[in-house]
């Protein structure tokens, strides 16, 4: 008799664990499997059902402003870097989250999006309110093909965001030296490359020293609760910490209603020059050696 | 004598099954900087391995008429393996190449994978209609011979494909162990003709 007790608790359990996330919508694209979720006020765009880390974008249906995911908001970090982007380049959609928020911000910059599938560009549209306009465009290329003919058409960009990693698979030619060499070259003067990367796994160091290799030192935005690191590179001067308490400051109540507290990261800002965290005689990844998903556990 | 030259010939044949795939794989992350990786990346790539192939079985199989021998069978090794340095060495200029002539990354990948991999492919695909008559003694046992042959070449092919993708990539350049097969298949053909002229000088002191 006890044991069936037992079994009602845990059924029970199931029961009132939180309620199943309704699939609003589910398509097989070319190169993965597409899902879109509804899970009370929260909408999210998943590449696979049964890893729960696999969000790439979520959004709150009743606050759209809002961003959800830490690492969304850490790019912003950026913006203390630079002033007003105008050419921002934006490598993996996902849901259009990045894009949409600059564009409010900047409703003047052009910002091109890059994204490899064509259905993650249709989903963005259909399910996360994607905006698109004569200045925000979205093209359907690999990221590492797209800088190769930018940097013929000598295109420069003040603001590049490198975010074509999900979880689960890292495309590995658009994590090695000579792709960060061609990023590097595509670069306004004064701008930035700001990048969603991983702050777990053998892969940190290599990642670390292989940005490390081509725009010397750089910074890494981190928070301690989070595993998310955002790599800020391709500055040649930091601004003084009093300039980037001023912007801090100016930007606090723009980035506000996106839930961004730009104060509170910008203390989670630290340079490799005082802090190179990761073993000297790291191998740099390169097109040559580039095992970067067996370097990842 | 027979015996351990039969030997030798499977092992060549296993390891141009070897080398074969490990080259293929290994294309993939020599287009990748220059045309992506997407599918038809690989459509390109297993396009060409398999035309060229077939051209392969082809020529081998007309080679093999006239006089065949173990020397001109470790000459063929020694070919593919001069025909597969180019690979590492040029692969970089011929890609950049067609990336600045051909805008569709489809036809880029195909034209460069035809440019890099065409011709040593026919070269290691000769190999294995050469192996069959150099190994059939009699019609009766011609399936048989065939079946080993297929056998032994495409563990190579399994072995090399596996090897290469989980161990090679980590340890090594993607040039390194171009050269590596290189060297490789070069060795085994002159092994195949040093044993050959042996062999021949063997009756001499019979």
């Amino acid at each position: 008799m006890r044991n069936y007790f037992h079994l009602i608790a845990v059924l029970a359990l199931f029961a009132s664990a939180p309620t199943m996330a309704d699939i609003i919508h589910k398509e097989r694209s070319l190169y993965r499997n597409i899902l879109v979720e509804e899970n009370g006020d929260l909408r999210c765009l998943k590449f696979d059902e049964k890893t729960r880390k696999s969000s790439q974008s979520c959004m709150y249906i009743s606050k759209p402003k809002e961003l959800v995911f830490n690492y969304t908001k850490l790019t912003f970090a950026s913006l203390l870097m630079i002033e007003n982007p105008k050419n921002v380049l934006i490598i993996g959609l996902g849901g259009g989250t990045l894009s949409n928020v600059i564009h409010e911000l900047y409703p003047d910059a052009a910002i091109e999006n890059v994204e490899i599938d064509p259905a993650v560009i249709k989903v963005a549209r259909d399910y996360f309110d994607f905006i698109e306009t004569d200045n925000v465009t979205a093209k359907v290329q690999d990221g590492r093909i797209f800088i190769k003919r930018a940097a013929i058409k000598k295109a420069q960009y003040d603001w590049i965001i490198l975010d074509a990693f999900n979880g689960d698979y890292i495309p590995e030619h658009l994590l090695t030296k000579e792709f960060f060499t061609e990023i590097k070259s595509v670069l306004a003067p004064g701008g930035i490359v700001a990048a969603n990367t991983f702050s777990s796994s053998k892969l940190y160091q290599h990642e670390s020293a292989t940005y490390h290799a081509v725009f010397g030192d750089f910074i890494n935005v981190t928070t301690e609760k989070n595993s998310n690191r955002i790599i800020l590179a391709g500055f040649k001067n930091a601004p003084s910490q009093q300039i980037m308490a001023k912007r801090a400051e100016q930007l606090s109540p723009l980035l506000s209603p996106y839930n961004i507290d730009i104060k509170a990261i910008s203390q989670g800002m630290k340079s490799t020059h005082d802090n190179q965290d990761w073993p000297k005689d790291t191998k740099v990844l390169t097109d040559q050696y580039s095992p970067a998903n067996l370097l990842n556990f | 004598m027979l015996n351990k030259t039969n030997a030798l010939i499977y092992l060549l044949a296993f390891s141009s099954g070897f080398s074969i795939m490990g080259i293929e794989l290994l294309g993939g992350r020599i287009l990748a900087p220059f045309f992506g990786s997407s599918v038809h990346i690989w459509g390109s790539i297993i396009t060409v391995f398999m035309l060229s192939l077939s051209f392969g079985y082809l020529l081998g199989g007309k080679l093999s008429i006239k006089q065949p021998s173990l020397t001109k069978y470790g000459l063929i090794f020694l070919v593919a393996s001069v025909m597969v340095l180019p690979i590492a060495l040029f692969a970089e200029p011929i890609m950049a190449f067609i990336f600045s002539h051909i805008e569709d990354s489809r036809y880029g990948s195909l034209i460069a994978s035809t440019a890099l991999f065409f011709i040593p492919t026919i070269i290691l695909g000769m190999i294995s209609p050469y192996s069959v008559r150099l190994l059939v003694t009699d019609s009766e046992h011609s399936g048989q011979v065939a079946g080993g042959l297929y056998f032994v070449s495409t563990l190579g092919s399994a072995l090399g494909t596996i090897i290469t993708s989980f161990y090679m990539v980590l340890a090594f350049d993607v040039n390194t162990i171009i050269i590596g097969f290189a060297s490789f298949i070069g060795c085994l053909g002159l092994l195949a003709i040093v044993v050959d002229s042996i062999a021949k000088k063997e009756p001499v002191y019979a």
